[in-house]
């Protein structure tokens, strides 16, 4: 089966979404990333969405989960590269992702990162 | 009054189909010329409304249909499984409630997503919503 892959970025891990993931990947990503955290000792998650052309609630709720999970396991999330559009239409959705932190892209989400740690 | 330009069905029996399903939408609209704004919308409802009628329904089929009213353009989708209905539909109509795990967002922000929302659903028989989004 299909997998989503995570990278190793330093003390960071990487992760991104790609266009149009069913929904059975979009959850083994979960499982897979709280396996990564706990292994790496990660402290901090970036999810790069910028290839994704649009996050329904179901992708929705599945970023907000990851990021719960992380939390527990003494990581930060940082959602990255949302396009307009997603925003837009995420908010007349009715979903605005409270308590996901988000940043442009992965530069500034690393720098978010760094200065949460700090 | 809008006329059909074009026509068509798709199954929604898998995950895979939902997939398949918003990138054929995703065309749909494209050749309609919507924004990317208007574009993102209709593919986010049909998502949502996909995702229900296998996750709910069981499964069923997408009818799409391109529109022209004069200048303007739309797409019109319907989406019907054979499940066991709503037996509330009020109730299934307010923002979070959820039958199931979700977040209870699937048919109230496909309708806010959308110019035209229909539910029509009888227990026993299965559940029909029709959307159209217009340019």
């Amino acid at each position: 089966m299909d997998r989503i892959p995570i990278l190793r970025m330093g003390e960071f891990l990487l992760v991104t979404l790609q266009v149009d993931m069913h929904d059975q990947l979009a959850l083994r990503l979960q499982d897979d990333l709280t396996h990564m955290i706990q292994a790496k000792s990660a402290k901090g998650v970036l999810i790069d969405i910028s290839a994704l052309e649009m996050v329904d609630s179901f992708m929705g709720r599945m970023i907000g989960d990851i990021s719960g999970m992380a939390r527990i396991l003494d990581a930060r999330t940082v959602l990255v590269g949302m396009q307009p559009a997603v925003a837009i239409t995420l908010v007349e959705l009715g979903l605005s992702l409270p308590g996901v932190d988000t940043a442009l892209n992965v530069e500034r989400g690393v720098q978010l990162l760094k200065r949460a740690l700090a | 009054m809008a006329t059909v330009c074009s026509a068509g069905e798709l199954p929604i029996k898998s995950q895979q189909d939902i997939v398949l399903g918003r990138q054929a939408v995703r065309r749909m609209a494209q050749q309609q010329g919507f924004s990317l704004v208007d574009q993102t919308k209709l593919v986010t409802a049909a998502s949502e409304l996909a995702r229900n009628a296998l996750t709910y329904g069981g499964g069923g089929e997408l009818k799409w249909e391109m529109l022209v009213d004069g200048a303007k353009r739309g797409v019109r989708l319907v989406f019907e499984d054979h499940g066991p209905g709503i037996a509330d539909i009020e109730q299934a109509m307010t923002d979070g409630w959820t039958s199931g795990h979700g977040l209870g967002l699937g048919l109230t922000g496909a309708r806010r997503l959308v110019n035209e929302f229909e539910l029509q659903s009888t227990v026993g028989v299965g559940t029909r919503v029709t959307i159209a989004r217009w340019k």
